[in-house]
């Protein structure tokens, strides 16, 4: 097996590879007798999806795969990339994965027009959506965007943007925007959609200094939609809730792992963006990984990590609501199913 | 050589220093102008290499701008089916050699409106024109979205193209219209693909000396091609810089994506080594070409010439440091030789025999001053030591001289204790070792003294040998019954009759009676003795007119009596007392000796003597004695 993989690892990988499963064979017969956990034999195998590329905003979900915290938990996992090709919602109503990280907005809405998924943790407190703009372009405050020309990204994308326009009554021409900045870079909208953790720090390694830009960010705007959660369809949730709760629980370590070893933790997300040819830089995913730990842990936030509030998810629902995107808001106690039992506070 | 380290270390501390500084002013002027010499050649070759490599991407890229430019012009003007479409496509791709791939990408159900996309690709692949439709949503992918939304060709950031071309490419695409009722539509874009392999091929082709390179940055500041690998499509020059921590360089990439050009110092990405870079824009895409020289290597020559010039520099230190040593022990060894030789000189070896020194300089001159000073002192001192042995012989001569002279002259006093009818005291001081000066006394009988005091002319020796001859003269002449002119007489003729050196004398003779006080003298030029009465009066003795002895064999001396009461006494002197002279050449006269004697008035003999000698001493404080002085006091008591 390791003559094998010889080509594709280093040596030191190879040795920490054989290290690992010299481990599990004195581990496992420990388990067995113990008769606390499943062996590898027991183990569930279980598909996950990101939204997106493997890129440091799921480095938690990365880092548990990649040092074996899945498996410790029962957990024999399959990564589907995400892409812009594969998006997670349809990939959990069409059964392809099993666990999907979604944005709140975007899960309720799903919820609200049938799907039935939960969600099992809430996994980032804080919304990283926000709009940039050029100060040379002329745009200081939000009122300074009535007119022009916005990109913004696919629908799920567009329910904060547009309760923003809302609130401020302003008229703009929308612009698809593709996963690129480089539509807004050349001038081809004044306005456009980025992450913080992500785009924004594109636009400042494309040449642009903070200060030559104008941010808007959604939480400061009385918009703040909790974003990447953890969802699974209601009835796989119901056939397994153990399941469930060792895959929160996992997933929550994997993120306390990455936090408190970055350097390990962006290695793997390097090695990841590396085999899938996607452009990355080690300070964008740097930059990226502290980001996380700000909209995951906000400093001012004091709650078990995946938790989602009520207060947020009326906040998010209604949102939706008042901008005619659902019908109803569907029922918290049976949107979130609370997996954090292994969490501590 | 190390014993003459003092001078030469001197020597060559003070030169070698002076040409330390002089070297290094030198040194540095030329480093510095050479170096500025060769950056300003670097940046004028930098500056046309990169232009040149500017000028050899953009011809190309110009060129290759054309073929999709060209082609939606036809698309706007011309009529076409999808097969003609195909065709047009594969044409472009096979007439053109540096595009990949070439596509028609049309907006949605308009070409075809059975699909929404429709975009025919043609592409190679391994040396084959393949094709497809490029089968995802392309119409938000910068090369479609960017040129349509800014109405204009656009060159896109390089992509990895995912489920077409499968290679890292740049796309160059131009937006097409129809006008339709009057109002232009934008119906998609023709785009021509370039891969990057073959502008790497181009930079990497730019090798600056060992170490040197090219690299390109996107619009975005993106690396397409650089040494590193790993910084290609992965990294921009933003991302690189804060991974360095290095503003510097963020601004610098601020302006090459600016399209500025410039030339400037930088650290090589690859070696960390300093550089210069020079950096310009690619018109056509609006890139930014750099260009590293790697500063040492360019340097490497001044660098050598450098090294060469500081060894030069060492080994002509060393040769003068020879030369200064060589110098200055040529000075120093006859210097030193001279210094010993001096050395036993002064010790008193005269012999010593001083070492040639050949030379004519300023040090041959020195030891011929020292060879004859040597033989002048030698010359001298010989001299000096005959006279000293001499001057010594004379001297205890004449010791033994006044030891006799002494024994002649009458020294204790009283001479008779037995009489009491008179009282007589007398010195002499000699002015130098022997005197001319004379005194006597004896009885010539029962009752009559004869004394006497002479003043010989002349000093010293001869004057001693003079004073003796008449002192015995004098002796043998005053027999028993002469009168004191009888004794003169006689003691004048013979000193007259034989006087070669024609010597003479003062003399002073008197023949007392110490019973009767009856006093009988005789003058010979002598001063007039002072008679001092009992009441303390003091007058001169009458002078008996008699000349000096030894010069009139036939003269006849005359003699008086005066007769001396009880209480009186007689003072005789030498001119030595009278004319006994003080700092100011002042005489102690016959004045102050006539008061100084009022004042001692009836006092003994000794005391009024050592009182008249006392105040001759402190009046000629500071003044050597000239002459002798004499002086004889006789009081008479009587029976």
């Amino acid at each position: 097996m390791c003559q094998m993989l010889l080509k594709n690892l280093s040596i030191h990988q190879c040795v920490q590879m054989w290290k690992r499963i010299v481990i599990f064979s004195l581990v496992i017969p420990f388990f067995i007798v113990n008769g606390a956990v499943a062996n590898e034999k027991a183990l569930h195998h279980v598909t996950f999806i990101p939204q997106w590329v493997p890129q440091a905003q799921f480095a938690g979900y990365y880092v548990a795969h990649e040092r074996g915290i899945y498996r410790k938990y029962g957990i024999d996992l399959t990564i589907i990339h995400g892409g812009p090709e594969r998006p997670p919602g349809d990939f959990l109503r069409n059964r392809k994965a099993d666990f999907a990280t979604l944005w709140l907005s975007s899960a309720i809405q799903m919820r609200s027009e049938g799907v039935n998924l939960v969600n099992i943790a809430q996994v980032v407190q804080r919304s990283a959506l926000m709009l940039v703009a050029k100060k040379i372009s002329g745009i200081e405050t939000p009122q300074d965007i009535d007119g022009k020309k916005v990109g913004l990204w696919g629908p799920i994308f567009q329910i904060q943007p547009r309760a923003f326009f809302k609130k401020y009554n302003l008229s703009v021409k929308v612009i698809r925007q593709s996963y690129s900045v480089n539509l807004f870079l050349r001038g081809g909208v004044d306005v456009a959609s980025a992450m913080w953790y992500n785009e924004y720090h594109t636009l400042l390694n494309s040449g642009l200094n903070p200060d030559e830009l104008t941010t808007f960010f959604f939480h400061e705007h009385g918009l703040n939609f909790p974003e990447d959660g953890i969802y699974i369809l209601e009835d796989t949730f119901n056939k397994a809730p153990d399941l469930c709760k060792a895959f929160v629980t996992a997933s929550i370590e994997g993120w306390r792992y990455a936090f408190s070893h970055p350097e390990e933790a962006l290695a793997i997300v390097m090695n990841n963006l590396k085999s899938q040819h996607i452009p990355a830089t080690m300070v964008h995913q740097k930059w990226m990984l502290e980001r996380m730990k700000d909209l995951i842990l906000p400093e001012d936030v004091d709650l078990p990590m995946g938790s989602l509030l009520l207060e947020d998810y009326r906040r998010v629902a209604e949102g939706l609501k008042d901008n005619g995107l659902i019908e109803e808001i569907p029922e918290y106690t049976s949107f979130y199913r609370k997996c954090t039992r292994y969490d501590e506070k | 050589m190390m014993k003459n380290r003092g001078l030469a270390l001197k020597l060559s501390l003070l030169i070698l220093t002076s040409m330390t500084v002089i070297f290094l002013f030198v040194f540095m002027y030329n480093y510095f102008f050479s170096r500025r010499i060769i950056i300003n050649n670097v940046e004028m070759n930098a500056r046309n290499l990169a232009s040149a490599t500017v000028n050899r991407i953009d011809t190309i890229l110009y060129s290759l701008e054309k073929v999709p430019e060209n082609l939606a012009y036809f698309l706007e003007v011309s009529f076409y089916d999808h097969g003609e479409l195909l065709d047009l496509i594969r044409t472009v791709i096979e007439k053109n050699p540096e595009i990949y791939g070439a596509s028609i990408a049309f907006e949605p159900y308009t070409l075809d409106k059975s699909t929404s996309t429709f975009a025919p690709y043609f592409y190679k692949h391994n040396g084959e024109t393949k094709f497809t439709y490029i089968p995802y949503e392309y119409f938000y992918w910068d090369w479609y979205q960017i040129p349509k939304e800014l109405d204009r060709p656009v060159w896109t950031e390089p992509y990895y193209d995912e489920g077409a071309g499968e290679i890292v490419m740049a796309t160059y695409s131009v937006p097409f219209y129809k006008t339709v009722s009057g109002e232009r539509k934008f119906m998609g874009v023709v785009t021509a693909d370039i891969s990057l392999s073959w502008l790497e091929k181009i930079v990497t082709s730019i090798k600056i000396a060992q170490t040197g390179y090219g690299f390109l940055l996107t619009k975005n500041g993106t690396f397409v091609t650089h040494p590193d690998s790993d910084l290609i499509m992965n990294e921009t020059i933003f991302s690189v810089a804060e991974a360095r921590g290095d503003s510097q360089m963020r601004e610098l990439g601020r302006r090459m994506i600016k399209g500025q050009s410039g030339f400037v110092p930088f650290e090589s990405l690859i070696t960390g080594k300093q550089c210069w870079m020079v950096y310009a824009p690619l018109s056509a895409s609006g890139w930014s070409l750099g260009v590293l020289f790697p500063q040492d290597e360019l340097m490497a020559d001044i660098s050598h010439l450098n090294r060469t010039v500081f060894f030069l520099s060492l080994v002509g230190f060393l040769l003068i440091l020879g030369v200064i040593v060589l110098i200055a022990g040529s000075i120093t060894r006859p210097l030193r030789v001279l210094a010993k030789a001096t050395e036993d000189i002064g010790s008193g070896n005269l012999d010593i025999e001083i070492p040639p020194i050949t030379s004519r300089d300023e040090v041959g001159k020195l030891a011929e001053s020292f060879t004859y000073m040597k033989s002048s002192l030698k010359k001298y001192i010989k001299e000096l030591t005959e006279t000293t042995a001499a001057k010594e012989r004379i001297e205890s001569e004449l010791e033994i001289a006044r030891d006799i002279q002494a024994g002649i002259l009458h020294k204790v006093f009283p001479p008779f204790p037995d009489k009491d009818e008179f009282d007589i005291y007398a010195t002499v001081e000699p002015a130098r070792e022997v005197g001319g000066d004379l005194y006597d006394f004896f009885f010539m009988d029962e009752d009559h003294l004869c004394f006497t005091v002479g003043d010989v002319s002349g000093k010293g020796v001869p004057a001693a040998l003079f004073m003796t001859i008449i002192m015995t003269l004098i002796k043998t002449r005053a027999t028993q019954g002469l009168t004191a002119d009888a004794i003169v007489n006689r003691v004048n003729q013979t000193l007259s009759s034989d006087n070669p050196s024609l010597m003479f004398v003062t003399l002073f003779l008197g023949i007392l009676n110490v019973r009767t006080g009856e006093l009988q003298y005789c003058s010979g030029g002598h001063n007039p003795p002072y008679l001092i009465l009992a009441d303390g009066d003091i007058q001169p003795l009458e002078t008996t007119n008699g000349i000096i002895l030894g010069v009139m064999e036939d003269f006849s001396y005359q003699s008086k009596k005066i007769t001396m009461q009880k209480g009186e006494s007689i003072f005789i002197y030498t001119d030595g007392v009278t004319e006994a002279m003080n700092e100011k050449e002042e005489w102690f006269s016959e004045e102050r000796l006539e008061k100084e004697l009022a004042l001692l008035k009836k006092r003994p003999a000794e005391e009024v003597v050592a009182g008249i000698l006392e105040k001759i001493r402190v009046f000629s404080t500071g003044v050597q004695q000239s002459d002798d002085i004499t002086m004889m006091i006789i009081t008479f008591y009587g029976e």
